[in-house]
């Protein structure tokens, strides 16, 4: 029978959630790496037993450790991530410029093929590589080198690459996104990187629809569809049909296009999953309920998706990483807040369960489907 | 023999139960010290000092027989009670937050 594990990350440890496939008793483990910021936990497409963990402390720095057994057991990795060359600087919050410095590893992106390469999305922003198991890593420096990278300019979350994507049909093409900077596209495997956002607008911008600077929060992708993203972006919910070269609006009728994840339903590349949230200054659900909303149609035509979730006196945030779907049918779909809870729906979001409602603000979510 | 002790999360980390001994050549420093710890656990580089620059992290801080020493030259010899290892350097992970 098939089962589905998801892989938490919060505030205060590490937690994997386990089920089998009909997601209704789920085991919790954890935490693992109690008291460090766990950013994110991702499991290997090639070697399900394969995980990586990003483990941080503002006292002790970056951590990365590995799992070759579902997570029973951990062995700390390579945990060097030096800046190719002379590291430059880029734009700070009050315009001046600032010398690159790493501070964490934001997004783990395993490769879709070979559980020992492994892409890290770390602060300051830049896109690293490592072919053997996360011992050592390589900064694919193309990116960060890019002609804008100067003009390059913190989110209040820090200058940080946090989504991945890796073309299922050429792994040589993926697509990264930062905050603030925007999406960058590479066709040959890193290492060159040209912008792809064409037909963002940003209004906290003097010049709304420059080459960089927007504030990309989270690209989705569903593999059966490659070239069709799909972002929340810090105003706006966009959609490309051309793998990224232009980008249109497909907010609708949200009662808010700000949120920060973003998510595709397995089976269906047209249904969509974001959480709106009242804005950037307040960072809660607008009304004090906790709705989910899903496109059915690709997007501007949004559904309330409110059974078992607080429909009152709610204020916890989703953030970027912390929605992911099984590939069950009907697809699960997963998220986790701030408040600690997890929430999970066995029907594609029709209706929804917490699997806990008290661990630590909820950073990551990823699930695992096994067989 | 030298006597280290080590914050909570960085005992988890090496998987050290107690206080680490270390033999370091005469006379022992802040640094021949922590080159010492960094080359028995490995998996300490970078969480006490920069891999890049080797400059004590911001919110750690090194004492010895009370005092903080963090500031001392790296270069210059522990004091003699810990050379002797009847008092251990202490790696601290400093009070910050709230």
């Amino acid at each position: 029978m098939s089962a589905v594990r998801l892989l938490v990350g919060t505030r205060k440890g590490a937690f994997v959630l386990t089920s089998d496939g009909s997601r209704d008793d789920w085991d919790v483990n954890g935490p693992l790496f109690t008291g460090w910021e766990i950013y994110h936990v991702n499991g290997s497409p090639a070697d399900p037993d394969r995980l990586y963990a990003s483990q941080s402390t503002g006292w002790f720095g970056q951590i990365i450790q590995r799992s070759d057994d579902a997570g029973k057991t951990w062995e700390p990795v390579g945990n060097e991530f030096a800046y190719d060359g002379v590291p430059g600087t880029h734009q700070w919050y009050d315009g001046t410029q600032h010398p690159w410095e790493f501070a964490r590893v934001w997004h783990l992106e395993p490769s879709l093929t070979d559980p020992d390469t492994v892409f890290a999305g770390v602060e300051d922003a830049a896109l690293f590589r490592s072919v053997d198991g996360g011992r050592t890593w390589e900064e694919l420096s193309g990116l960060r080198g890019h002609e804008t990278g100067e003009q390059w300019q913190p989110g209040a979350g820090g200058l940080c690459l946090h989504t991945v994507l890796i073309h299922p049909d050429d792994p040589a093409r993926m697509v990264v996104a930062i905050s603030a900077a925007g999406a960058f596209r590479t066709e040959d495997g890193g290492e060159t990187w040209r912008p792809i956002n064409c037909g963002l607008r940003s209004g906290e911008l003097p010049d709304e629809d420059r080459e960089v600077g927007h504030c990309v929060h989270r690209i989705a992708m569903n593999p059966s569809r490659p070239d069709v993203l799909f972002m929340q972006k810090h105003w706006d919910v966009m959609r490309s049909d051309d793998g990224g070269e232009s980008w249109h609006e497909v907010s609708g009728n949200l009662p808010s296009d700000f949120g920060f994840p973003i998510a595709i339903h397995a089976h269906e590349p047209d249904t969509v999953y974001v959480v709106p949230i009242k804005s950037d200054s307040e960072h809660v659900p607008p009304d004090a309920k906790l709705r989910v909303y899903r496109s059915r149609t690709g997007g501007d035509e949004w559904e309330a998706l409110t059974r078992g979730l607080p429909q009152s006196n709610c204020y916890v945030n989703v953030l970027r990483d912390a929605m992911a779907v099984d590939s069950l049918d009907p697809c699960g779909v997963y998220f986790g807040t701030t408040g600690g809870q997890v929430y999970a729906s066995s029907d594609a979001g029709d209706s929804w369960t917490a699997i806990v409602r008290d661990f630590p603000a909820v950073l990551s979510v990823e699930a695992q489907t096994l067989p | 023999m030298i006597r280290v002790v080590l914050p909570q999360h960085l005992r988890t980390l090496t998987g050290v139960d107690g206080e680490v001994r270390l033999d370091v050549q005469e006379p022992p420093t802040q640094r021949t010290v922590l080159d010492a710890l960094e080359s028995t656990y490995p998996v300490l580089r970078g969480t006490i000092r920069d891999h890049d620059t080797a400059k004590r992290r911001a919110f750690i801080r090194f004492f010895a027989c009370g005092r903080d020493i963090s500031l001392d030259p790296m270069d210059e010899p522990l004091p003699s009670e810990v050379a002797s290892g009847a008092e251990p350097f202490r790696v601290v992970g400093a009070m910050a937050g709230g």
